[in-house]
């Protein structure tokens, strides 16, 4: 990635939209702004943006809407949900849908341009929290048989990394707790999210569910 | 679903079944016409669809038939009715006088303010209806009883009343209440649906109400002294921080019980949130019912989290906290100033006691890991 990201937000609250781009300042170039869903399919197909900031909750579909209106026709583009809601559901249904990384609204303006910064080279962005919630669906739950049992399980070192991710380690201090370098930690991280948007393991769709009713 | 026609000739009954169908709407007609040949079955179909069956919700109802062709089929049953009854009833001596106090009634019930036949309407459901201790309703009933008696005592009182005389009154009075039934039978449905739409409106104007109150109670208080203290940037960050929390426990709130571990470390971080003006980021995999050794790591868990709020002046403090097959272990990180823990006096009790001291006692492990400039990171594990 040379150069500044060019980003396009997507969020129904326009004072919102104004907050982020006076915070982001001179990190990001602000290519694009739109406040419901079909206006940001318009806007993204437009200016083919780096990464787009989404929002997960608009009134009229939100962010699982606009990437299935996308859907793969903007190979280079990334996206990255942006949240006030902590709902389990909305998080996990926003990855599946094809976001590369979840972070909450009360984010710093500093991390937030971390984390455009590393969504645009490709990488992938846990928050604790997400990472928390990954944690709680492949839990020691039995695993039914399925096609691909690879994509239904973390290996031993991807639990290790997200357990960190959890308590709050940057990638950098995680790479110097496991000794191994950013890039691996790295590797881990979008493997982890892989599985998470592929794996067809029953509980990732209705775990959801069921955890609210425990 | 199965409506009334909006555009009618007659009550819209046969064109909203042939819509519903998916038929033309002669085929319908003639079958309800050919109903008739059993006993006027089609006509009593007729008139039960035509009660029974809703219009399309905000339809604007509207007849084919021009209005003066309405009136003077109306006038006509009207008088061809009369004119049969006059000519049949013996006693036409008192169905006259009986027929124009029914006409005077109808029209003062027409004149009446819709709040004056609510009033009526009350009033004459408070006879039946309500407990008979009270006092109008029992005096009405009473009446009522009286006067239905004394007139079955006058009927069979006089000698010259016959038994045919009796059969055509008691004819006469079951068919003019079936004729009633019939021209108030829609009004009563339409009534039932009322009351139900009513409880349903009243239903969600009390979530409203709740929701209103919430707002009101926690939100405007909030906002009011966040006016109030729009100086102390610290002071606006906990006001704002606590609302946020109670609103998202509002609006995402997962059912916990206290007795529960994540619940209870949940409300623990609320609280040292609003005491020390941080925020703590709280990660929770599973939960447990709590014991007194998760107890102790609740609290030892609580002191990490006030000794880093207190010490280590940062804004930020990460929680997490995971329930596994063999124990339950809690982390509190925060990147403040760190700490060396030879350092740290014996006699200061947060650390040693309060952490290390209760967590060993209850046979548990404590990890402190803190770099001066650093942060440090307090791991505190309860084996099951």
């Amino acid at each position: 990635m040379t150069g500044k990201p060019r980003v396009v937000l997507v969020d129904d609250h326009s004072m919102f939209r104004a907050g982020v781009r006076a915070e982001l300042g001179d990190s990001v170039e602000v290519v694009g702004e739109a406040a419901s869903v079909s206006e940001a399919i318009a806007v993204i197909r437009h200016r083919a943006p780096d990464v787009v900031l989404l929002d997960v909750h608009m009134p009229d579909g939100g962010g699982q809407a606009v990437l299935a209106g996308i859907g793969g026709g903007l190979p280079d583009t990334r996206f990255l949900a942006l949240s006030v809601s902590d709902a389990a559901e909305d998080v996990i249904g926003v990855i599946r849908a094809g976001a590369r990384g979840y972070v909450t609204k009360t984010i710093s303006a500093a991390e937030l341009a971390e984390a455009i910064g590393r969504v645009a080279d490709g990488d992938v962005v846990f928050s604790p929290r997400l990472a928390g919630f990954v944690l709680d669906a492949f839990r020691d739950a039995p695993v039914v048989p399925s096609v691909d049992p690879e994509l239904d399980q973390l290996t031993p070192r991807e639990l290790e990394v997200l357990r960190l991710l959890a308590r709050g380690y940057a990638y950098k201090e995680i790479a110097a707790e496991l000794f191994i370098s950013i890039k691996t930690v790295e590797t881990h991280a979008s493997n982890v999210l892989r599985k998470l948007q592929l794996s067809n393991r029953h509980q990732l769709s209705r775990w959801a569910a069921d955890r609210r009713m425990v | 679903m199965l409506y009334r026609r909006d555009h009618y000739r007659i009550g819209g009954v046969c064109g909203g079944i042939a819509d519903h169908l998916g038929v033309r709407v002669w085929p319908v007609r003639i079958v309800f016409v050919l109903l008739n040949i059993a006993g006027g079955l089609g006509l009593v179909l007729y008139v039960a669809f035509a009660i029974v069956l809703p219009r399309r919700p905000g339809a604007d109802p509207r007849s084919k038939v021009p209005a003066w062709v309405e009136y003077l089929l109306a006038a006509l049953t009207v008088l061809a009715t009369f004119a049969l009854v006059f000519d049949r009833l013996p006693a036409r001596t008192v169905f006259v006088p009986a027929l124009l106090a029914c006409l005077g009634g109808a029209l003062i019930w027409r004149q009446a303010s819709s709040q004056q036949r609510d009033m009526w309407w009350r009033a004459s459901r408070t006879s039946l209806l309500s407990s008979p201790t009270e006092r109008g309703g029992r005096i009405r009933l009473a009446v009522g009883a009286g006067l239905v008696i004394a007139a079955a005592a006058t009927v069979f009182a006089g000698r010259n009343v016959s038994i045919g005389l009796l059969q055509n009154v008691l004819l006469a009075v079951v068919v003019t209440l079936f004729g009633i039934a019939l021209i108030t039978g829609p009004w009563w449905v339409s009534m039932v649906g009322q009351l139900s739409d009513e409880r349903r409106e009243r239903i969600r104007s009390q979530e409203r109400a709740e929701i209103a109150a919430h707002l009101h109670d926690s939100v405007l208080q909030t906002l009011a002294l966040i006016q109030r203290n729009a100086g102390s940037s610290r002071e606006v960050a906990r006001l704002a921080r606590g609302q946020e929390r109670e609103l998202r426990n509002l609006l995402y709130g997962e059912p916990s019980t206290p007795d529960q571990l994540a619940e209870a470390l949940r409300q623990m971080a609320g609280e040292i949130e609003d005491a020390y003006a941080v925020t703590i980021d709280v990660v929770l995999v599973g939960d447990v019912r709590l014991d007194d050794r998760l107890s102790a790591l609740v609290a030892a868990t609580r002191e990490a989290m006030v000794n880093a709020a207190k010490h280590a002046s940062v804004a930020t403090i990460s929680l997490y906290a995971e329930v596994g097959a063999s124990g339950v272990e809690t982390f509190v990180k925060d990147r403040g100033v760190g700490f060396v823990l030879d350092e740290v006096g014996d006699d200061r009790q947060g650390v040693r006691g309060s952490i290390i001291g209760r967590i060993e006692r209850h046979g548990g492990q404590v990890r402190i890991r803190s770099t001066p400039g650093e942060g440090t990171e307090i791991a505190i594990r309860m084996d099951r």
